[in-house]
């Protein structure tokens, strides 16, 4: 790509990429991102390019494998555009008959279309559906939409636009000022005013300045950084861009976790483009504005996402956190004012920049402005990415969005804000969701995982679960993190195996306390909230536990039994044969049975049956 | 191939994550003396580029198996009940957690989240995912490289 070497320059290779793809103009979209990989898109896309070959269409349709659409529950997902004919779960057989109907007649194909789990219809146009329907797409948008690979593709979507724009008509202080007025806040966990980080690293005296992309995104269970990254690199490269610019910094890092290979191939490529076609290195679109970014690859340790510890792994050293008196803004990276922002915060600036503050606070509430995009997975029917407005019910998005639970089970709990977070009951679904209101739940935004529960689902187990995590990470460097978490792992170990008292539960009550109190960073400042939040909220689950050795949501091993319902049996032999240590028995067609003793409680008898007749409690 | 990694690099200790990143994806794992040659090259005492190597995650000092099978127990494939497939794994293979199997096959280790939530339980063999894991699926995925159950030493 030539170098594009003014703003006038910019704008006028947009205006011929754009002109380049006239409205109208057959596109079939392949969702490339990781979960529609696990699936098999690769080979659809494959077959799709075959087909449109042999059916000489190549000229008329346009092929395009686009990041994640979000709705990876349903991949691989196939779109026709400009119809927006939503295909879900397409294998390589019906690639054939989408090319010759649809893609050459215009036709729908009935039975490939989705079915609402809800409702039970079918449904035809990616818009209508519910999973779509009920979100508000700024920063996700252009994900299903665009190629990774392709700069062409950013550019003719306006790409960069908002680049030029702050470059030309704002001074830096008035990008920042345009940030602050938005009322961003850090999608990364602490929920940080970004303008106002900015404003502070702009003043630090210190040369050179840092701009930091944290894309280390450890917590278990959310995925949009690594889809942003991974789907449209360009936007987060912009969005740093103009973060550099006004804050006066030369140098970028973006700061990945190993775990995405793709993430950094796809922005190894996009940052690549974006030098060739002078978008980064020195004197950008012709200005004397200079910035780079170079990718450091993560080593695997949760605590690397905190923001001190990430700077220490940067410069080469173990990834422990440091106290936060002194500020990294003034103080970071090689002891040099450094911003660090998230990924999901870097890709909401380019929006900000071009549409203006007030638009962009159009959207929210009060405390907390513009969309989130949240990872909605567990037992869900409808999981993947959604990006909804500040201020949404948990409501709408579980029951709404998500379509509800599966298997007509019933709604226990929604856990957000990571293992930092909490899990919030049946009786707050109506709450808005945003930074201060789930905080004041006794949970927390954090990177925007929304982790779904049903019945199914032990609360004493989910506490468990985040506090053995937690201890696993916690690098050791303070007290009441390192030795406050392992207390709380062996309480919580011995209830869920039905030996806790009822005292455990104030023991873990002043432990949590101590630890909020008293650790060196957040991660232990906010270890305790996964128990003090199930302890608030589900108390009685634990009480279940103590006082009458029962596991309520079925899944501690310890407490519960596999056996099998004679009403619902129908002796088809499935569990017998699934069964590692023969413990089923009963002839084929006749009533089968597990031998209690002999049952590991692996759980295989109750994953092949199709009667539903194996019973855990 | 030790040298070619470190020519690549200079003798500034920032560099160090990154050459023990390479030299864990090049050669597999970080052998003693690789790590005794690092220090040398990066003029630091071996007990600090140890300290860095047992920090991360990523980092292995034993040699893996030829493949290896990552279960995720990330928070959305823990609610799928996805430590029921990490048990069935090493069971079958019959080693522990981050173990294993004597012939050196395959290597089973526990993760916390792949970023494929969406379609979990989770599980990545040499870097594929396969999601919507169960119990049978995970042991005929296993079927294909069993050959030898007993536990490394
Ligand atoms: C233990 C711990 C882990 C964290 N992990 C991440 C992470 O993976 N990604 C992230 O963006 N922020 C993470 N954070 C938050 C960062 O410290 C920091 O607040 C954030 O990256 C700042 O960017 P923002 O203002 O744009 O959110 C973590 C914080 C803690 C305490
Ligand atoms: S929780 Fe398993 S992939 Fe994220």
């Amino acid at each position: 790509m030539t170098r594009l070497a003014s703003v006038a320059a910019l704008k006028e290779r947009q205006v011929r990429v754009a002109a380049s793809r006239p409205v109208g103009q057959q596109v079939v979209a392949v969702c490339g991102g990781t979960g529609c990989l696990a699936t098999g898109c690769k080979d659809v896309a494959k077959a799709l390019e075959k087909e449109l070959g042999s059916a000489g269409l190549k000229d008329r349709v346009t092929l395009v494998v686009t990041g994640c659409h979000g709705f990876c529950e349903q991949g691989p997902i196939v779109v026709v555009r400009p119809q927006s004919t939503f295909y879900p779960r397409v294998q390589v057989k019906d690639v054939p008959e989408i090319v010759a109907r649809t893609l050459a007649k215009g036709e729908v194909i009935e039975r490939l279309l989705y079915v609402d789990p809800v409702s039970g219809t079918k449904i035809e146009r990616e818009s209508d559906i519910p999973f779509y329907k009920g979100q508000t797409r700024i920063i996700f948008e252009s994900n299903g939409h665009l190629s990774p690979t392709s700069l062409d593709d950013y550019l003719a979507r306006g790409g960069y636009g908002a680049l030029a724009k702050a470059l030309t008509t704002h001074t830096p202080e008035q990008v920042i000022d345009e940030v602050t007025r938005a009322g961003l806040r850090g999608r990364g966990g602490g929920g940080f005013s970004t303008g106002r980080k900015w404003a502070s690293a702009r003043s630090a005296k210190g040369e050179p300045k840092y701009v930091i992309c944290n894309a280390d995104e450890g917590d278990p269970g959310a995925f949009m950084d690594r889809s942003l990254l991974e789907g449209n690199p360009h936007s987060v490269i912009e969005g740093m861009l103009i973060g550099a610019y006004a804050v006066g910094s030369r140098h970028g890092y973006v700061y990945v976790r190993h775990e995405y290979p793709l993430a950094v191939e796809n922005l190894r490529h996009a940052l690549e483009q974006a030098r060739a076609a002078g978008l980064l290195g020195e004197g950008i679109l012709g200005t004397t504005f200079g910035f780079d970014i170079v990718i450091s690859r993560g080593g695997g340790a949760f605590v690397c996402g905190e923001s001190t510890a990430l700077m220490a792994s940067l410069e080469g050293k173990v990834g422990e956190p440091r106290a936060k008196y002194v500020h990294t803004v003034e103080h970071g990276l090689f002891d040099k004012p450094t911003v660090l922002n998230n990924v999901e915060t870097w890709a909401n600036v380019p929006a900000i920049i071009a549409n203006g503050a007030a638009a962009y606070a159009s959207l929210g509430t009060d405390n907390s402005k513009g969309t989130k995009i949240f990872s909605l997975v567990g037992k869900i029917n409808n999981t993947g990415l959604v990006e909804v407005p500040m201020g949404i019910t948990l409501r709408e998005v579980v029951f709404g969005i998500g379509g509800g639970i599966p298997g007509g089970k019933k709604f226990k709990a929604v856990q957000t804000g990571g293992p930092s977070g909490g899990c919030l009951p049946e009786s707050l679904l109506d709450l808005p969701v945003d930074f201060q209101r789930l905080t004041e739940a006794g949970s927390m935004m954090g990177s925007g995982g929304m982790i779904v529960m049903d019945e199914d689902t032990c609360m004493v187990d989910v506490a468990r679960y985040f506090i053995d995590f937690l201890a696993r990470e916690s690098c050791g460097k303070c007290t009441p993190c390192r030795e406050g978490l392992l207390a709380c792992r062996d309480i919580l170990a011995r209830i869920c195996e039905g030996k806790g008292k009822d005292e455990d539960l104030s023991t873990l009550d002043e432990l949590g306390q101590w630890m909020t109190a008293a650790s060196l960073c957040a991660l232990g400042g906010s270890a305790a909230n996964p128990v003090l939040s199930t302890l608030r909220y589900f108390k009685h689950e634990y009480l279940a536990h103590i006082r009458e050795h029962r596991c309520p949501g079925g899944v501690c091993k310890e407490l519960i039994t596999y056996s099998i319902d004679t009403g619902k049996c129908n002796g088809c032999h499935a569990c017998v044969k699934a069964c590692p240590p023969d413990a089923i028995s009963g002839a084929l067609k006749a009533m089968h049975t597990i031998d209690a003793a002999a049952c590991i409680k692996c759980g295989a008898c109750l994953s092949v049956c199709k009667q539903d007749a194996v019973v855990r409690r | 191939m030790l040298q070619d990694i470190l020519s690549r690099y200079s003798r500034n200790r920032t560099c160090l994550v990154m050459i023990l990143q390479d030299v864990q994806t090049e050669l597999g794992y970080l052998a003693e003396e690789s790590l005794a040659e690092i220090a040398r090259h990066l003029s630091m005492p071996v007990a600090h580029v140890h300290s860095v190597a047992t920090f991360y995650n990523v980092f292995s000092l034993e040699p893996r198996g030829e493949h290896l099978v990552r279960v995720c127990l990330g928070t959305a494939c823990h609610v799928r009940q996805a430590s029921l497939i990490l048990d069935t794994a090493l069971r079958e293979l019959g080693v522990s957690d981050g173990g294993t199997t004597k012939d050196r096959k395959v290597t089973v280790q526990s993760v916390g989240c792949v970023g494929a939530c969406a379609i979990g339980p989770v599980v990545e063999v040499d870097e594929v995912h396969h999601g919507h894991m169960t119990v049978p699926k995970m042991s005929r995925l296993l079927r294909g490289f069993v050959a030898n159950k007993e536990v490394a030493t």
